[in-house]
């Protein structure tokens, strides 16, 4: 199959993508990008305004900024850009923590960000340590509003964050939002009963490539900005790896194609859920 | 095309690219491999995929007998590639089943060989006498193998013993698809080169050379650099002639699915006490005083993979199925070493196997089955071993002991004469502590002196004779460890057993309801049945037989359950126990 194919499932068309980090967006140069294989270029016109065309018919495509990003749909926007309602509180920084990269389909790259069995492997000594590996029982279900949430995940970790101190048993919550949009919230280390969040949304650029822009809600309390940005790109930058040496690249949506165990639930029950909504870009179908 | 290419071995490497503990990255026909070396020599040649979530195996860990996965460090063992652990799951012992594709390796010319369907052997090539062979640098081009091995046939190079003259005739030995036979003389000197090519995929190769003679020293380096040079410049000419065509699509090998069970995270595979492998004893000696170790292999094919706590059922010749635990460290897969007690109140089982059983025998096993599962994500393990019970928690202390976590093997034995195994005891170091000729007061008090200090993120194995079991069992309560840190074995059930009540049994997914009467087991009713529920020991003690217990009060009679889990009364071993009420409903 050719790398660039082109999409044709209507969820994602109609829905909103991230497609730059605004930062990193310059007045003078037009931004190459890429979107469900379709090519891209932004232009800014002006201080704020931004025009996005495709390449290839050189039409202009929906685009609008949120959360510090440019976002853009294909088609015909069928529903709002995710809402992040932590984003509104006033002791939050909200911050943009770098776009990666990541040569794989960026349905594997959100089906990472739900695992916690990697940590003491690929995060060691920063979200897990060996021999603390056990991933014990959690909760997933799908909700009213159809979304995907595991409650209830529990797991060691030396340095869970950019303040802790010590390693202690963090609590998380998984939401998968969207195909391509997961978020996660876990105790805070300062106020332990307040949760931050990373909401992390997954540019598909085409089938085997994805830019992961993860977008960071984080109590003030204790913290800094960069500190917070610097601890995101150093496990991102240990994932992006591992899930580059994944085979195949596309996510196989197949329940026999790989070995799911308990801890895996979260993920058995996206492919699922991917599957029902018929989603296949970036998927390798499950053969009937 | 693609089929004969299928059939035939090729070159995947050279065997000095697995060096100790690396783990290389090869390719054939579109397929990806992690080649390895175990530290026993063994060479390793799978899929190069996890089979958890397809991550490259070639980014793992050689640790020496097993490969450990970069993701989530599932390991898998050399020979086998059966997966031995799962740490997301530290308490559970993996489906034996989970096994990685493997493909045949030979090393034969300096080279490591392998082949998706083998027919035949590896090319047999006259004039080659092995280990005294020069294997030069492999040269990758971009094209398909058939144009390469065509255009080799044109290769000019000057023979070793003359390498800087430049009249040297060279002629064609041999040639077909994948290889160049070629000889080339000037003056006294002759030399044999045969250019294997490896059909990396359908537009890429490597020509893997090999001259048929060694070359020392500096001589060693001219020759390699002269057909480095010659072959660099063939193969620009080669992609040069190939890039005219268009290059063909990759290939897509074909990745094999899980079988349906695998998808679902299943128990392990029920089977009753089936002899399925036949095993050989190729070695039987004197392991300890009273004690005879015995080394099986199999007639044919590989082990099944086994993991640290697995034991197997030995058909002995008198028609006695005895269960004996696997001592075997991470990764000696080649062979299952066991330990025998001759007992003296033995019914024929020890007797048969110290007196009878001979080297050179033929034995019939059962699969290993794992109901005593090692857990790794503790900070310090303790192993607990009264006489023969050491043969368990032996394998357990070495594959702790393979990965550097903290354990210390405690060993309870009359004399020095009694402790079995001691090659194998001897690469523990310090963790081993013998505890010798101790009265039962003094193995109470070395107890309490071993099993004070609980804290959390500590776990005990023990396994020996039924009294110092109850007493190690009843000293760890006292010290404060809770029962979930407390893992143990029994040899045998000493209970006595009480056959007498009679009542029924439902079996829920099975719709089916049996009676149960005095003197049967509920194990010997279902198998009359026809439900096929697995078994091994048929006394209590190895936790093969287990039940989940739907409704109903169990009349426990077993010694594998701990006290908290007889007292949720969900779950029965149905080779032994039996019901207080009137009716049990089981999840079957
Ligand atoms: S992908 Fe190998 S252990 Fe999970
Ligand atoms: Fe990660």
């Amino acid at each position: 199959m050719s790398i660039a194919a082109l999409c044709s499932d209507r969820v994602l068309l109609n829905d909103w993508h991230v497609i730059a980090d605004l930062t990193n967006l310059s007045a003078h140069e037009p931004f190459q990008t890429r979107l469900l294989g379709v090519d891209l270029t932004v232009y800014c016109r002006g201080r704020y305004n931004k025009e996005v065309l495709r390449n290839d018919t050189g039409a202009l495509v929906n685009a609008t900024k949120r959360y510090g990003f440019l976002w853009a749909c294909l088609g015909k926007p069928e529903r709002d850009i995710v809402f992040v309602p932590e984003a509104e509180e006033e002791d939050r920084y909200l911050l943009t923590g770098g776009s990666i990269a990541v040569k794989v389909s960026g349905l594997r790259t959100v089906e990472n960000f739900l695992d916690m069995g990697h940590f003491p492997f690929v995060h060691t000594g920063w979200l897990g340590e060996e021999p603390h590996t056990e991933v014990a029982p959690y909760k997933v279900e799908l909700t009213a509003a159809d979304e995907l949430v595991a409650t209830e995940c529990k797991f060691y970790q030396p340095v869970a964050s950019p303040t802790a101190k010590e390693g202690f048993v963090v609590d998380y919550i998984y939401k998968v939002i969207r195909p391509y949009t997961v978020a996660l919230y876990k105790s805070n280390p300062v106020q332990k009963e307040r949760l931050d969040v990373i909401t992390l949304f997954v540019q598909p650029v085409d089938e085997e490539n994805c830019v992961a822009h993860p977008f960071l809600c984080y109590l003030k309390d204790g913290s800094d900005e960069a500190g917070i940005r610097n601890f995101m790109q150093l496990i991102f930058a240990q994932d992006k790896p591992i899930l580059e040496n994944q085979l195949p690249k596309r996510l196989p949506l197949d329940p026999r194609a790989e070995t799911p165990i308990r801890a895996d639930a979260v993920a058995v029950l996206y492919r699922r859920w991917l599957r029902d909504k018929s989603v296949t870009y970036g998927a390798i179908p499950a053969r009937m | 095309m693609l089929d004969l290419a299928k059939s035939r071995w090729h070159p995947i490497a050279a065997a000095h690219d697995l060096p100790l503990r690396h783990v290389f990255h090869g390719q054939l026909l579109g397929r990806e491999f992690a080649v390895w070396r175990a530290d026993d020599g063994y060479v390793n040649i799978w899929e190069n995929r996890c089979l958890h979530r397809g991550v490259r195996l070639s980014i793992g860990i050689n640790d020496g007998r097993e490969l450990k996965c970069q993701y989530h460090g599932w390991r898998y063992s050399n020979r086998t590639a059966g997966c031995t652990y799962i740490p997301a799951h530290p308490a559970d012992a993996p489906a034996r089943t989970i096994t990685n594709r493997t493909f045949a390796a030979v090393e034969r010319y300096g080279l490591v060989w392998s082949a998706e369907e083998p027919q035949g052997e590896v090319p047999e090539v006259s004039g080659f006498a092995e280990g005294k062979l020069l294997a030069l640098r492999a040269i990758p081009v971009n094209a398909p193998a058939d144009v390469v091995a065509a255009q080799l046939t044109g290769y000019r190079f000057q023979p070793s013993g003359n390498i800087d003259g430049s009249a040297a005739k060279v002629a064609v030995e041999a040639s077909n698809a994948f290889s160049v036979a070629l000889r080339s003389s000037e003056g006294d000197a002759s030399t044999l080169a045969v250019l294997f090519v490896q059909p990396v995929d359908s537009n890429r190769s490597v020509i893997r050379g090999v001259l048929d003679s060694e070359v020392e020293g500096a001589a060693r380096l001219a020759v390699l650099r002269h057909h480095n040079e010659l072959l660099s410049r063939l193969r620009v000419a080669v992609e040069a002639e190939a890039a005219r065509e268009p290059a063909p699509a990759p290939l897509e090998p074909i990745i094999e699915r899980v079988s349906p069970e695998l998808a679902e995270m299943p128990e392990e595979t029920t089977h009753g006490r089936k002899a399925t492998i036949r095993v050989q004893v190729t070695r039987k000696w004197s392991a300890a005083d009273g004690i005879a170790g015995f080394e099986l292999r199999p007639l044919k094919g590989l082990l099944p993979t086994f993991q640290p706590g697995a034991h197997i059922d030995v058909h002995l010749p008198n028609g006695l199925i005895r269960q004996y635990s696997i001592t075997n460290g991470p990764g000696e897969s080649d062979s299952y070493v066991i330990g025998v007690k001759l007992e003296r109140d033995s019914k024929g089982g020890s007797t048969c196997l110290h007196e009878t059983v001979r080297e050179g025998d033929v034995l019939a096993i059962s699969e290993p089955r794992n109901n005593f599962p090692l857990r790794r994500d503790a900070i310090q393990t303790l192993f607990i071993a009264g006489g023969i019970g050491i043969t368990p928690l032996l394998a357990m202390a070495q594959a702790l002991n393979n990965q550097s976590l903290g354990h210390e093997l405690h060993y309870f034995a009359q004399n020095q004469a009694q402790l079995a195994f001691p090659e194998k005891t001897k690469t523990l170091g310090a963790s081993l502590k013998p505890h010798l000729g101790l009265s039962p007061d003094q193995t109470g008090a070395k107890l309490r002196e071993i099993l004070s200090g609980y804290g959390p993120d500590k776990h005990v194995y023990l396994c020996g004779p039924g009294p110092m079991l109850e007493a190690a069992r009843a000293i760890a309560a006292e010290m404060g460890w809770p029962e979930t840190a407390v893992h143990f074995e029994y040899f045998k059930n000493t209970n006595v057993i009480d056959d007498s009540t009679s009542f029924e049994v439902a079996l829920a997914r099975s719709c089916m309801t049996l009676t149960v009467p005095a003197g049967k087991t509920i194990l010997e009713v279902m198998r009359d049945a026809g439900i096929d529920m697995p078994s091994s020991c048929e006394q209590g003690a190895c936790g093969t037989c287990l039940a989940t217990v739907i409704e109903g009060e169990p009349d426990h009679q077993d010694v594998y359950l701990n006290d908290a889990e007889r007292k949720s009364g969900t779950k029965i071993m149905t080779c032994v126990s039996r019901a207080k009420s009137a009716r049990l409903v089981l999840d079957l």
